[in-house]
């Protein structure tokens, strides 16, 4: 693919490389991501996994990928890519390995093992400058054992250890400011349900050697408690509430994509979400609902 | 063929170094760490070709060393007690990748008490991984078991990654004359790794370590993984006698010292064994039938070697550097297990615990020991698991607690 082919959603590959008929949910925003990460990094890559929701992917003997696969454990996946490039360069250089079988490594992880277990050695791969991409698909819980709370998980959300009619006390963790401090050569955000702008960075990342960092928000049915359908209007609010900004970070500067102008109010987000609807019900709880549109607000106007 | 004064972590970096190895990921661990930085000195100046790399913890490292082999380069890698149990994760991963690589494992206690000197739990705590296991006694062997273990695991018939194990400061850091191969031999007996059908190319995709759903699928790939292991000591024997073909010198599966007509045997492993044979040795001039039996395989568990050279002795006195807590030594029961119910097992299968935490095991300890087994050889009582301590060490373990409580009353540090 020549430099920035991507420009228009016509521009779009209109040929869809992974498989289908996945374990994942209906409605799965990390799977749309994920699909339209794929159509843009193509087969010869290796995905090296963490244990999450898409380790199903690749259940014996059946993959959606057709490419290659790894999977590692929860916390270790860019060490997985480590030794998965640093093979690959040995072989190339000892002329073992013609370069044409050279493959891309892509880390594939949620955000339990990119939040939590698996920063440290996130954190490691950068610092050796390890050429990988790392895609996160978020989905604000560990979503594949139930939606529990993870470092990921918004402020005021219920999950299934965090029941209360105040949801989860803390804060979603800024992985995007603690990859980006880094200071590796590509950090984006992106979310499937903006598919334009998501091909557009995957293949600006493509086009990059060095660490380069994905998070794709992830929408998901099961643990954000809304109908599969609504997936991509609940990924487009996201965005257009301000909630999900969508950025990037490039050469020690973060270029937010997409300014939502005007922004609508966090709630069109929030009341769509069961895990939200203690905010709404029984009664109003006007003042966290504020709480939350305060600190969005707060966000975009440091960033302006 | 030189001769060298090697400690044991040189003669391991020896044996990585003459393997040809491609890809060391690395992470500092006392007493392993002088078979790193030897490596990556190696490294630097281009004595070796290929990459070193470090990294955050032996969980990545061990991660990063299983994805090397699965994408086809020859690896080598090292740690030690905390470090081990800290991959212990990803030991247990990788091994079920089918792909073959070197761990050596400088033997060290376990916290709790943290400390630094050797015996065998860290090890052992690998026991049911996957991972072959050859434990050795000297240097040389170190240097040489390496050299054989990668063709153990790389053989098609095995495909496994394979730990060497070396016991902390006693072997570690001791200075021994070892003879270096020549690198020609060396080729003659290692080929170059062939990874076949292992490995990721852009032609070829594969996926590697992937899920099952169901006990059966699970079933049946624990079970070839353990028919694999097993297979291992076919091959091993075969590599047994081309390596002594090649170099001239012999490392079964099972070392049998003075065994042969022996009546009663001490029967360990690692560096220790060399302290038991030299109590032989003395027992010996003192007219006793008494003999070693060392196993350098623990996994795969050599049986039928061991119940072979076991076989009519009178009494056996397994010692342990290793404890499992509320059962006992691993090694007494894993003999036990395979020795119960064949002809000719020994009546007095004795277990005793010592050499934790780099505590010495005594010459006089030994005669202690071969003294009870004679004793329970004619009464045909096994005695009680005994665990060694003195009544001198007591004495001054005491006396250490009695100093510091009185610097603290001394001090009016805390209440007493």
């Amino acid at each position: 693919m020549s430099e920035a082919a991507i420009k228009r959603m016509k521009d779009l590959p209109s040929t869809h490389l992974l498989g289908t008929g996945t374990p994942m949910c209906a409605g799965c925003g990390g799977l749309e991501a994920l699909h339209e990460i794929y159509d843009i990094l193509g087969t010869k890559t290796v995905f090296v996994n963490a244990a999450g929701c898409m380790t199903l992917l690749s259940v014996y003997p059946f993959t959606p990928f057709r490419g290659s696969w790894l999977y590692t454990a929860m916390a270790s996946a860019p060490a997985g890519a480590q030794g998965v490039r640093d093979a690959l360069d040995i072989l190339i250089s000892k002329g073992r390995m013609p370069p044409e079988e050279d493959l891309a490594t892509v880390v594939l992880t949620g955000d339990g093992a990119a939040y939590g277990m698996g920063l440290s050695s996130t954190s490691a791969a950068i610092d050796r400058g390890l050429d990988f991409l790392y895609i996160c698909y978020d989905n604000e819980g560990y979503g594949n054992t139930g939606q529990q709370t993870s470092a990921a998980t918004p402020h005021a959300a219920r999950t299934a250890t965090s029941g209360g009619s105040r949801g989860v006390p803390g804060f979603k963790k800024d992985l995007f400011a603690i990859w980006a401090a880094h200071r590796p050569v590509y950090v984006a955000t992106v979310i499937g349900a903006e598919p334009l702008d998501l091909a557009k960075k995957i293949e600006k990342a493509k086009g990059m050697t060095g660490s380069r960092l994905v998070i794709a928000l992830s929408p998901c049915p099961t643990g954000w408690e809304y109908d599969p359908r609504e997936s991509v209007e609940i990924g487009r609010l996201a965005v257009k509430t301000g909630v999900w900004p969508l950025k990037e970070y490039v050469d020690g500067e973060v270029i937010h994509t997409h300014v939502p102008h005007p922004r609508l109010p966090v709630e069109e987000y929030l009341k769509k979400q069961g895990r939200f609807r203690h905010l709404f019900e029984p009664v109003r709880n006007a003042a966290l609902i504020d709480e939350i549109q305060a600190r969005v607000d707060a966000y975009w106007a440091s960033v302006s | 063929m030189k001769r060298q004064l090697l400690t044991g972590n040189a003669a391991a970096a020896w044996g990585a170094r003459l393997a040809g190895v491609d890809y060391v990921p690395a992470f500092p661990i006392t007493p392993q760490t002088e078979i790193i930085e030897t490596l990556a000195n190696w490294f630097e100046t281009g004595a070796m070709d290929g990459r070193l790399v470090m990294f955050e913890s032996e969980h990545s490292m061990v991660t990063a060393a299983g994805a090397a082999a699965a994408t086809g380069v020859r690896v080598f890698t090292a740690s030690s007690s905390q470090g081990l149990l800290y991959a212990m994760e990803m030991v247990y991963t990788v091994a079920g990748w089918r792909a073959p690589f070197v761990m050596v494992n400088v033997s060290r206690g376990v916290a709790s008490p943290l400390t630094l000197e050797s015996d065998h739990n860290d090890i052992f705590a690998a026991r049911d991984s996957g991972f072959l296991q050859i434990h050795c006694a000297t240097g040389q062997e170190v240097l040489d078991s390496i050299l054989m273990a990668y063709r153990l695991g790389e053989d098609a018939r095995v495909r496994l990654p394979v730990m060497v194990n070396m016991d902390g400061f006693y072997l570690s850091f001791t200075r021994e004359p070892v003879e270096l191969p020549e690198p020609a031999q060396v080729a003659q007996f290692l080929p170059p790794y062939d990874a076949e059908n292992i490995r990721f190319r852009a032609s070829k995709p594969i996926s590697q370590a992937v899920a099952v759903l169901g006990g059966a699928p699970y079933s049946y790939f624990r079970y070839e993984t353990h028919l694999a292991a097993l297979q291992a000591l076919v091959v091993y024997d075969e590599i047994e006698q081309e390596f002594a073909r090649t170099f001239g010198r012999t490392h079964s599966a099972v070392e049998s010292y003075c065994a042969d007509d022996a009546e009663v045997v001490f029967f360990m492993i690692g560096a220790f064994a060399t302290k038991a044979k030299d109590a032989v040795d003395r027992l010996r001039e003192a007219g006793e039938k008494v003999g070693l039996v060392r196993p350098r395989l623990m996994r795969p568990y050599p049986a039928e070697a061991i119940r072979r050279v076991l076989a009519g002795k009178q009494a056996v006195a397994v010692i342990d550097q290793n404890l499992s807590m509320g059962k006992g030594g691993v090694l007494h029961s894993e003999l036990a297990s395979v020795l119960y119910g064949h002809k000719g097992a020994p009546p007095i299968i004795a277990s005793f615990i010592g050499g934790l935490g780099g505590r010495d095991i005594s010459a006089e300890e030994f005669y202690e020991i071969a003294k009870q087994m004679r004793q329970a050889a004619a009464t045909g009582n096994t005695p009680e698991p005994r665990l060694l301590y003195t009544q001198n060490e007591l004495r001054q373990f005491r006396k250490l607690q009695a100093i510091a409580v009185v610097e603290r009353q001394d001090l009016g540090g805390g209440t007493a």
